[in-house]
């Protein structure tokens, strides 16, 4: 039996080993409550303020209050997008987001809409690169707060941030940009690039799932979504996620140190797997050619259907993800595939590939033979 | 098991490895059709010989269990005579395939309405000669 190799890191990641390792040295977890002040509580208190540290300095700030602990990406998403929105309705009442965001950006900036506010949704380009010229015409002057995630986790595309940030600040909003792809891949500076709050997820750093964090860039005012005991400054009550949020500090720390050397390393597996896949007839890499995350290979097959090729890949020990609406819960084409202007049909054959710090280039060969393989079965039983 | 979302091993054995995938020359039947809902595409094309389907042969643009479904259709439709072929529903194809997930019997839905329509198109066919 060959090896399994895991291609869908954009949807899990295995636990970092040497977070593994940090977390093995709290085998009973924290005893202590942050909230108190005998000393099983200060070790608790201590353990998050030192993982507040490290996920401050992953982004470039140097206020560490500035980051608040979540249940993950999701939840910083909807805080970020509802409590913004709501505390700074006197400022207006329209949300503007990519039409490529995650659906945890785009259902919250939806769902505002019920309390008064529209949503203008911002087109991309067929690279799925923010149309800048749009979005300056999108964003108004009552535009309270404009959603861009850093890079799409379908297609890799990775967003001019500070460009974007230029253009909603010139109407004095504020700009939200979910990171949950692109942090630890590629440098993210909160300051540099003019980003007002943040969304990260511990385990596409990683760490653990469950928990994840919100940057709020110190003034900015956000109103709560849950209300209840005042931690992480009332913006996300109930007992902190210790242990959870320890070692998604030290996923955070490492994820900073590897960075350089581990981008390098994965984009030149990516750059071999898409000159293999791009050589099958028929298939087309989507996205963006160059500014794209480094882990990041996605690709469409004419005449064929994504989840028929996630199965045939698994059969041949191959994990990898796809857009297709076979897979997705509400059996719609991918909104991600559509918005980069892909007819229903293309988008309905697409594969993604992404990479982790347990694949290498060896690896290489084996994958695009069984794309290959899979791509000429299903092409022979198709009517197209 | 509103959750389930795994396939069952008879689906993976039939996507795997599907039965009468091809095409007929100059069929007697002829079925096409296209799920609004996902977007599959499926054709069936059918050999009558006095009444029973003597062979029959499918093309899938779909999902796993689109495929697996056509290939378990058109087993059970082969050897039967047309009324009993009629009589095939898309909880039978499931349920020779040790179940679908939820979300996905929309599939055997479609792979019954393509044998339908293949055989509707026979008998048209017939009322013309």
């Amino acid at each position: 039996m060959e090896e399994r190799i895991y291609l869908d890191h954009a949807a899990a990641m295995p636990v970092h080993p040497g977070v593994a390792r940090f977390c093995r040295q709290f085998p009973d977890g924290f005893a202590g409550n942050p909230s108190t002040i005998y000393r099983e509580g200060l070790q608790a208190q201590e353990a998050v303020a030192t993982a507040r540290e490290r996920v401050a300095a992953l982004v470039g700030t140097s206020a560490p209050d500035s980051i608040i602990f979540t249940s993950g990406a999701t939840e910083s998403n909807n805080i970020a997008i509802r409590g913004a929105a709501l505390r700074n309705r006197k400022f207006g009442k329209r949300v503007v987001a990519s039409a490529t965001e995650h659906i945890s950006v785009l259902n919250p900036a939806k769902d505002i809409q019920k309390g008064g506010f529209a949503l203008t949704l911002a087109p991309v380009d067929r690279f799925g690169t923010i149309d800048l010229d749009a979005l300056a015409a999108a964003v108004t002057p009552g535009t309270v707060i404009t959603s861009i995630h850093h890079a799409n986790n379908e297609i890799g595309t990775i967003q001019p941030i500070r460009e974007v940030s230029a253009i909603v600040h010139e109407q004095g909003g504020l700009l939200h940009v979910d990171a949950t792809d692109a942090a630890g891949r590629i440098p993210i500076d909160v300051e540099r690039d003019g980003i007002d709050l943040l969304t990260l997820s511990g385990n596409q750093l990683g760490g653990p799932d469950g928990v994840g964090a919100l940057y709020i860039r110190p003034g900015v005012r956000v109103q709560p979504v849950l209300v209840g005991g005042g931690q992480e400054r009332g913006l996300r009550p109930g007992t902190e996620n210790v242990f959870a949020i320890a070692c998604m500090g030290e996923a955070a720390r490492l994820a900073g140190e590897e960075m350089a050397g581990e981008s390098k390393r994965l984009a030149a597996i990516r750059d071999r797997l898409i000159a293999g896949i791009t050589g099958i007839e028929e298939a087309y890499l989507t996205g963006h050619p160059e500014e794209r995350l480094p882990h990041h290979a996605s690709f469409r097959f004419s005449r064929i259907e994504g989840e028929s090729i996630q199965l045939a890949m698994d059969m041949l020990g191959i994990a990898v993800a796809t857009g297709s609406a076979c897979t997705s819960r509400t059996l719609e084409a991918s909104h991600v595939l559509l918005a980069i202007g892909l007819a229903h049909a293309e988008a309905h054959g697409s594969m993604v590939a992404t990479l982790g710090r347990r694949n290498n280039m060896d690896e290489v060969p084996r994958i695009v033979g069984a794309v290959g393989e899979t791509v000429k079965r299903l092409r022979a039983i198709t009517p197209l | 098991m509103a959750d389930q979302i795994g396939y069952s091993q008879k689906v993976m054995e039939h996507f795997m490895n599907p039965h009468n995938v091809g095409v007929i020359e100059n069929p007697d039947g002829y079925g096409k059709v296209g799920n609004p809902v996902c977007g599959d595409i499926m054709e069936i094309f059918i050999k009558v010989k006095d009444d029973v389907i003597e062979d029959i042969r499918f093309r899938t643009f779909g999902c796993g269990s689109a495929i697996a479904t056509s290939s378990m259709v058109t087993d059970m439709a082969r050897g039967k005579t047309l009324e009993e072929a009629l009589k095939i529903t898309r909880d039978d194809v499931a349920t020779e395939l040790e179940g679908l997930p939820p979300k996905k019997m929309h599939c055997s839905n479609l792979a019954a309405d393509a044998l339908h329509a293949a055989i509707e198109d026979y008998r048209e066919k017939q009322k013309k000669e």
